[in-house]
């Protein structure tokens, strides 16, 4: 009796310890197949690549995690983003016969993109909290208008920045402090910043108690359409700073630009940890799961393994297995 | 006007038959509606399609208003067969001029509307059954790889070391691709990688990012596309290696040739995949309506290669692409 007593805690906290590690093995393991096949993988400009690359995923997928905690879904994200990005391109250029070409005119072009995208994160967040539609369909739907509304102002073509403005732009994605690039900063501090809200404010507890019962959240007094409103919202200025950063790395936006950028976001959240019918979210598990998923791409391209037609597939198994290492025994 | 007249001309082979002469004026009382379904504008070179379809819709229904078009663009080939059949139904077209956005599936579509009597044109991608278009007008995705392969055998006479983007996989990157590596053959040049870049700026900045940390040593990129061969100037950049390699595109973005035309050590050249070969097949198209010469058979839009001597004639600034 004494010693099953004794067994059953074990094997409990043995469970729980691989929930929570889970994407961290993951990670470790793809950083142990990285360097034991190509001895650049560790490298500095290697590692500032894919840190870099991933923060706009990163930084979107951020958002995502609130807003799968309370129970939500935007799939939006990523015409969204080419829509800011377009609209800041325009916004940008039409600024340089009024405020010149320097940073006066890069500041208010942010300004605009980070507006923008609370506007556009208030325009899901009304539709579904007023007008009482799913998530689901809402952002579906404005997943192609913003589509469609970047294409337009494109011309079916690309929307490209002025080219003198753009060498001014240039350092806020290939710059950096200290030798860490500032999209990995930015990335950083978002995170750092998402984990706080998320563990100790009473915002990051309201979202969990959405996600989780939502009527029983009501009945606590919980505003639960001004949280929602509030989260929708806040992913749509995380979209608008994560465009703020990508607009200067190829200084263009056409419709290629983001496409299926919310498919990688909600991936990375929920190989991060957070349950995808809310009630529970972990904000660094996300950042885990993104870097988890550049660095797949990143290592199919430094080596020759696989056929390239391949990828895909060696990606969704990755996906799977990430997710499985983590709850695999969660019912044990 | 006079723009668009010159690039039409230049566009043209058979400018001349474009042009409407006095001596059928009988036929052009009869009305005829003209049904155009395209791939939607989803990447740089369908943006190029969407406008010069529109383009010359605009100006041929100017010119002879008893024409009628109808356009649809289509984001998958499902909808596509869709198109064509709503055009069937509904708007009784004497004609389609079709860029199928796979062979496959719409060959069978595509035989319905031959089968009931329509004249039919297809453009770039051929149907999988020969015989179903009376006028077929098509790029050369052979010419494309080889006269890129060729490019690089003559910039690179002693050889070296290469990488290669390629498209999204498709039987247009495979000709492309072999023909590219069969015009190598002989050569000292040695790819030492291959990716698909999917013809995505961005995807392209990061498969080159990734090259760039693997190879020291690159001395010229076929980016096989003109978007990805910005993306790849851009990581090239990024990395500081301008001076080492040279990157080749492909298609003739407005961007490219502009700095072909100045003269740009990073892109000494281009490859033309014209987008504007659907205004040729919507021209050739309309004078089956409007003019009596002959309109079957196959035209074919050679690749061509760029240089800074010939890019102004390559060159459309109002074009988006």
């Amino acid at each position: 009796m004494s010693a099953e007593a004794k067994v059953e805690p074990q094997r409990r906290r043995f469970a729980v310890d691989l929930h929570v590690i889970g994407p961290l093995l993951a990670l470790l393991a793809l950083v142990i197949l990285g360097m034991s096949l190509n001895d650049q993988f560790l490298s500095a400009g290697n590692v500032t690549n894919v840190l870099a690359r991933s923060a706009f995923i990163g930084v979107i997928a951020v958002g995502a995690t609130f807003v799968i905690t309370i129970g939500g879904l935007d799939l939006s994200v990523g015409s969204m983003s080419a829509f800011l990005a377009g609209v800041t391109i325009i916004v940008l250029n039409s600024l340089i016969p009024i405020a010149g070409g320097g940073w006066g005119t890069i500041i208010l072009g942010m300004a605009a993109c980070l507006l923008l995208g609370l506007g556009a994160g208030f325009l899901n967040g009304i539709l579904i909290t007023k007008g009482r539609i799913e998530a689901f369909i809402v952002t579906l739907g404005t997943l192609g208008i913003f589509r469609s509304l970047v294409v337009w102002l494109a011309d079916g073509g690309t929307l490209s920045l002025d080219f003198n403005l753009r060498e001014v732009y240039r350092p806020v994605y290939y710059g950096g402090l200290a030798g860490i690039a500032w999209p990995i900063i930015v990335f950083a501090l978002v995170a750092i910043i998402g984990e706080i809200v998320m563990r100790r404010t009473a915002y990051g507890r309201h979202c969990a108690a959405i996600g989780s019962n939502e009527q029983v959240a009501r009945y606590s007094a919980i505003h639960v359409d001004r949280v929602r409103l509030a989260t929708y919202m806040l992913q749509g200025l995380l979209v608008g700073i994560a465009t703020v950063m990508y607009v200067p790395r190829l200084g263009s936006a056409s419709s290629t630009t983001g496409i299926l950028w919310e498919l990688e976001a909600i991936a990375a959240v929920i190989i991060g940890g957070t349950v995808l019918k809310g009630g529970f979210g972990r904000v660094w598990g996300t950042v885990v799961g993104v870097v988890i998923l550049s660095l797949i791409d990143n290592i199919l391209n430094l080596t020759d393994l696989v056929s390239p037609y391949l990828n895909g597939a060696i990606q969704g198994v990755i996906i799977i297995l990430a997710v499985v290492l983590q709850r695999g025994r969660k019912g044990a | 006007m006079k723009k668009i007249v010159k690039y039409a001309a230049g566009a043209l082979v058979a400018a001349a038959l474009a042009l409407p002469g006095g001596a059928f004026a009988q036929d052009k009382d009869a009305k005829a509606t003209i049904g155009v379904s395209i791939p939607a504008a989803t990447h740089g070179w369908t943006g190029g399609v969407n406008f010069h379809a529109q383009e010359a819709i605009d100006e041929l229904k100017a010119a002879y208003p008893n024409l009628d078009f109808v356009l649809a663009t289509a984001g998958d080939p499902g909808k596509q067969v869709s198109d064509i059949e709503d055009m069937m139904a509904t708007r009784n077209i004497d004609a389609l001029v079709v860029l199928p956005f796979e062979s496959d599936p719409l060959t069978s579509p595509v035989k319905r509307v031959a089968d009931a009597g329509k004249f039919v044109t297809v453009v770039d991608r051929g149907l999988s059954q020969p015989g179903i278009q009376d006028l077929y007008v098509a790029g050369d995705n052979t010419a494309f790889g080889r006269v890129s392969g060729e490019f690089f055998k003559e910039k690179m006479p002693d050889g070296g070391k290469i990488v290669v983007l390629r498209g999204i996989p498709t039987t247009i990157d495979n000709e492309r691709v072999e023909a590219f590596q069969a015009s190598l053959e002989g050569s000292n040049i040695e790819i030492v990688g291959m990716e698909h870049g999917d013809w995505n700026r961005d995807k392209a900045f990061e498969v080159m990012q990734d090259f760039l940390s693997k190879h020291s040593e690159i001395d010229a990129v076929w980016a096989s596309d003109d978007d990805m061969a910005l993306g790849v100037i851009e990581a090239v950049k990024q990395a500081g290696r301008e001076s080492e390699m040279w990157v080749l595109g492909g298609a003739g973005m407005k961007q490219m040739i502009e700095r072909v035309k100045a003269g740009d050590t990073m892109v000494p050249a281009d490859v033309t995949y014209p987008p504007s070969m659907i205004a040729t097949a919507i021209r050739l198209t309309a004078d089956r309506f409007v003019s009596r010469a002959p309109m079957a058979g196959r035209f074919v839009i050679d690749s061509v290669l760029v240089t800074p001597e010939n890019a102004d004639e390559h060159y459309y600034p109002d074009s988006p692409f």
